[in-house]
Parts: C-alpha cells; sequence; structure tokens
C-alpha cells in the first residue's frame, strides 16, 4: 500500500489547479507588463486573481502581494517592519520559540545587525500564552510575529488575541499562515493582523508561488528590486500560471474546508487514538487545539530517520523533526521548546493527512508504524536500557 | 531514497550481526542519546581472533548500517588486525556516507576499539594505548 501521509510537507497540486496551470500558461502567455491587448490579457487575469485571493482573507486586492511562496513572504514582512522600526528607534522583536525558520532565521540576522530578539515559551502543549506577549510588549518593540498554526505540531495559535494586545501598543502583527490557509478558516480582518503570509503547495497550488498580505498603510519594502510589478514591491515577471492555478486551488480548499475538517478530524484522532497504544509514545501538542490533518509524535528508544526510512519501504511518505533527518546536530527546535528533551526529541515522527487519505490507509499506518517502532526498539542499546532499568523512562 | 549508497540501505534494511553476546569478552558503548546515537558492540575473543562480533544501535540509517559493516568486516579478524579499522575504510565499504553522516562512520570505528578495550581491561591485559584513539569516549554513553 501507498501511504502519502506528508501534506504539510506538500500537497499534491489539485486536479483544477493543474488546469488553471496549462491553461493559463497557453492563452495568456503575454507579459502583464506590456501594454500591447496580449499583455493586458494577462494583466486582467492577474489582477481577477488577486481580487479573488483578496475576497477570500478578506483584504482589499491592493494588499494582495505575489511573491515566491511563504519564505519570501515571511522575510519580506520581517524585514520591511524591521527597516522601518530601526528608524524610529524601536529594534526590538518579538516572536514564538516554535516559528518556522523563514521567520527565525532572518531575526537571527535582524539579531546580528543589532536587533533583540524575545522568544516566547509556548508551554508543553505548545501554544502561545497571549499574557507571556503582554508582558513583553514595551516601547521598544516594532514588530510581534507568532504563526498561525504550527507547520510540525499542528498547533494553533492565539493570534486574534496577540493582534489585539500588538495593536493596543501599536507594534506591528505579523502571523505566518502557511499551514493554516486552506485547512481552517483565515481571514486578515477578524484576526486583526498587520501582515500574512501564505504558501501555495500546501493547499493543492503549485510550489514556488504564495501571497503576503500587508494591510494598506503598513511599512513593505521590496526583497526583489528592479521593475513596478506588484506596485514596487515585488520585482520581476509575475508567475501568471502559478498564481491562476493558485487561486483556484484556494477555492477549491474553501468551498471542501468543512467536509475537510470533518473528515480529516476523525482521520486524525483515529490515528492518535491507535498510536497511542505504543508504550512510551507521546503526541506532540494540544490534543484538540490542532490542524485537523496533523500527527506529531515520540516514540521513546528510537531514532526518526531510520523509522522514516523504513516506513518509506513501505510505501508511507512521513516525515521527522529528528536532528538526522535535518542535516544538523539538534532535533527540532519545536519539540525542543514543549519540553521534550533531546533524546527523545529524535523519536519523533509526523504523519500530515489530506483529502486522498482513506480509512484503509489509517488502518495500514496503524499495523506498519507500531511493527516498525518495536523492530528497531529490539535492537536500540537505549530500548534496552530502559527495559533494565539503567535509565530511566521519560515517556 | 537516495540519500544514501545501495550498500548503505542493504546494511540498513538488512543490518548483519546485530543484536547481543549474553557472555560477551568485551563491550564498548560509544555516542549519546542526546546527540541522536548510540552503539554498542559486543565481542568474544579466541586466541586472538574475534570469533564473534553483535552490536546494538540507536540512530539513523548511517548509523545502523555502520555498525553492521563494521562488524563485517572484523568478524573472523586478529585483534591486531580489528585495531587497524578506520571510520574511512567503513564509509569506503558502504560506497561513501554523505558529508554530515560521516560521524556514523567514527562511531562505528570507536565503538570496535571501546569493546577491544574493554577486553584489555577485563582480562588484565597490557595494552599500547596510543593504539586507542578514543578512550577517553568508551564511556561517553553512561553520561546524562
Amino acid at each position: 500500500m501507498f501511504v502519502y501521509a506528508d501534506n504539510a510537507a506538500t500537497a499534491k497540486m489539485r486536479a483544477c489547479a493543474l488546469r488553471a496551470y496549462e491553461e493559463t500558461a497557453k492563452n495568456f502567455y503575454g507579459n502583464p507588463s506590456s501594454l500591447h491587448s496580449c499583455g493586458q490579457r494577462a494583466k486582467e487575469v492577474l489582477e481577477d486573481c488577486r481580487a479573488r485571493v483578496a475576497h477570500i482573507l478578506g483584504a482589499q486586492p491592493r494588499e494582495i502581494v505575489f511573491t515566491s511562496g511563504g519564505s519570501e513572504a515571511d522575510n519580506q514582512a520581517i524585514l520591511s517592519a524591521a527597516r522601518f522600526g530601526a528608524k524610529k528607534g524601536k529594534k526590538t522583536i518579538v516572536t514564538s520559540a516554535i516559528e518556522h525558520h523563514a521567520v527565525l532565521h532572518p531575526l537571527e540576522t535582524l539579531e546580528k545587525e543589532g536587533f533583540r530578539v524575545v522568544l516566547l515559551p509556548v508551554g508543553e502543549k505548545g501554544i502561545v500564552d497571549p499574557k507571556d506577549v503582554a508582558a513583553v510588549l514595551d516601547e521598544s518593540v516594532c514588530l510581534c510575529s507568532v504563526m498561525l498554526a504550527n507547520n510540525e505540531i499542528g498547533t494553533i495559535q492565539p493570534v486574534k488575541e496577540i493582534a489585539a494586545l500588538c495593536k493596543e501598543k501599536h507594534i506591528l502583527f505579523h502571523t505566518d499562515a502557511v499551514q493554516a490557509v486552506g485547512h481552517i478558516p483565515v481571514n486578515v480582518k477578524e484576526i486583526g493582523c498587520d501582515y500574512l503570509s501564505v504558501s501555495a503547495h500546501k493547499f493543492g497550488g503549485p510550489r514556488g508561488v504564495g501571497v503576503l498580505y500587508a494591510r494598506t498603510g503598513v511599512p513593505l519594502s521590496p526583497l526583489i528590486e528592479g521593475g513596478a510589478q506588484e506596485r514596487g514591491k515585488r520585482a520581476g515577471t509575475e508567475d501568471l500560471p502559478a498564481v491562476a492555478a493558485m487561486t483556484v486551488a484556494l477555492e477549491e480548499a474553501i468551498s471542501e474546508m468543512p467536509a475537510a475538517g470533518k473528515k480529516l478530524t476523525v482521520l486524525r484522532d483515529e490515528l492518535i487514538e491507535g498510536l497511542s497504544s505504543i508504550p512510551h509514545s507521546a503526541l506532540n501538542g494540544d490534543k484538540e487545539k490542532r490542524l485537523p490533518g496533523n500527527v506529531s509524535f515520540c516514540f521513546e528508544g528510537i531514532e526518526g530517520e531510520s523509522l522514516l526510512l523504513l516506513l518509506d519501504d513501505k510505501g508511507v511518505c512521513a516525515s521527522s523533526g529528528s536532528a538526522c533527518t535535518s542535516g544538523s546536530l539538534d532535533p527540532s527546535h519545536v519539540l525542543l521548546a514543549i519540553g521534550r528533551v533531546h533524546d527523545v526529541a529524535h523519536g519523533s515522527l509526523r504523519l500530515t493527512l489530506g483529502m486522498e487519505n482513506t480509512e484503509e490507509e489509517i488502518k495500514y499506518l496503524l499495523k506498519v508504524i507500531p511493527e516498525v517502532v518495536e523492530y528497531l526498539r529490539g535492537f536500540s542499546p537505549v530500548w534496552r536500557d530502559l527495559k533494565e532499568g539503567k535509565r530511566q523512562y521519560i515517556l | 531514497m537516495s540519500l544514501y549508497s545501495e550498500k548503505v540501505m542493504d546494511h540498513f534494511r538488512n543490518p548483519r550481526n546485530v543484536g547481543v553476546i549474553e557472555d560477551a569478552d568485551g563491550v564498548g558503548e560509544v555516542g549519546n542519546a542526546k546527540c541522536g546515537d548510540i552503539m554498542k558492540m559486543y565481542i568474544k575473543v579466541r586466541d586472538g581472533i574475534l570469533v564473534d562480533v553483535k552490536f546494538e544501535t540507536f540512530g539513523c540509517g548511517s548509523a545502523i548500517a555502520s555498525s553492521s559493516m563494521a562488524t563485517e568486516m572484523i568478524k573472523g579478524k586478529p585483534i591486531s588486525e580489528a585495531l587497524t579499522l578506520t571510520n574511512k575504510a567503513v564509509a569506503e565499504a558502504l560506497d561513501g556516507l554523505p558529508a554530515y553522516k560521516m560521524h556514523c562512520s567514527v562511531l562505528a570505528e570507536q565503538a570496535v576499539q571501546a569493546a577491544i578495550l574493554d577486553y584489555y581491561k577485563k582480562n588484565n591485559i597490557p595494552y599500547d594505548g596510543s593504539q586507542f584513539k578514543c578512550e577517553h569516549c568508551a564511556h561517553d554513553g553512561e553520561e546524562e
């Protein structure tokens, strides 16, 4: 059996998106910046897509900037707000300890340039407490960036409350909504955010395209210069086929969201319940306040990469926060932030479900995962020490 | 996955000499759980020959494959030869490892040495300390 359970990495492109991609590339090949009718027809498609995406997000079309994806959107929002803050002498940025690297890495760069970065804790449930945010928002803060939903453990953050706190103190608020858009309701007005990042390939659009929502009036400087595209905020000829494909994928994701939410929550909870019966294992992140398709576990006594490789042999595509899968020495910062110690964080597994996953596939996962975990524990010296009482169980 | 060579995947999927030697003459454990790799090597010695070798590993695909390959390379060999096993030889026998996985082959080399050192110490056999690159690391696994 083949089971694709890595939808949070990239979801399969929707048929409607593939069609839109091909048709747009074929029929609207003109450059939207060209004056001739061929270019202007392409421009019309571009602006139509912008209006449709804006409508779904609750934004104005002029507040939508098409980017190369979520990482670019995160980078642009953060650097724009930071530059603006620096001019006013505000050089503190508040963010959570579980952000995606597309947020954390530009912040590390800013730290080297003299900014102060405050990392908010998330507790063992993996959720930021707005009280912790309130406690650190002072005069020196120019930006607060907290993700809407976490990419590893799927936890949903109280961004509405955090945005309100920021607004009160005239602090810009950005949210990385890459994992949320297309999966749970997201409306920029309801959240009250100043910036919001979107990536198309997480909801069945193509890779390499995304959106930065930037509220009218907020500072926004281009990362890429060299043309007047996107109102001068993002140079480069627009990837119109990708934008058109993203737009229809988003519309379809929104229309099937109620059904998908129900279906995925059932499959997710079945998977969580089944995996919980593996001894000395634990779910990562809050059980309720998490994305409908996200299942993240730690299994004591084994290492995540070997688990992934063996699951791949059995037709299961999944991911892990293990250090060995990332090429770094440390396991996932997200798992460490929720209090998993290194030994345990190395043995993590993330399964992210999509609409194409079936009940039979869940049953298959619940058959093969315990088998593989048991097999690996069978020759793990750590597991032996745990069994023989030479080492204390953590989970 | 094409991250690893066919050889690595073969030793990972079908590890040789997996398990425990209950009455081992020497046991070496290197690495630590914090870093995500622990290798435990068991040896049985007769007349200076490693007549049996087994291993247990907590770690990634290349750590398991490196342990497996290392046991194959020293089993049936004289201790003197096993002591010359280098991480490079293990990695080469596996048709190479990705650069950031080379430490797995280092662990395999150290695990072999730690097991032999343990054998020497248990039997009060005098040894040349300079032969052991990792005397200090033989007990890393017991910390933390």
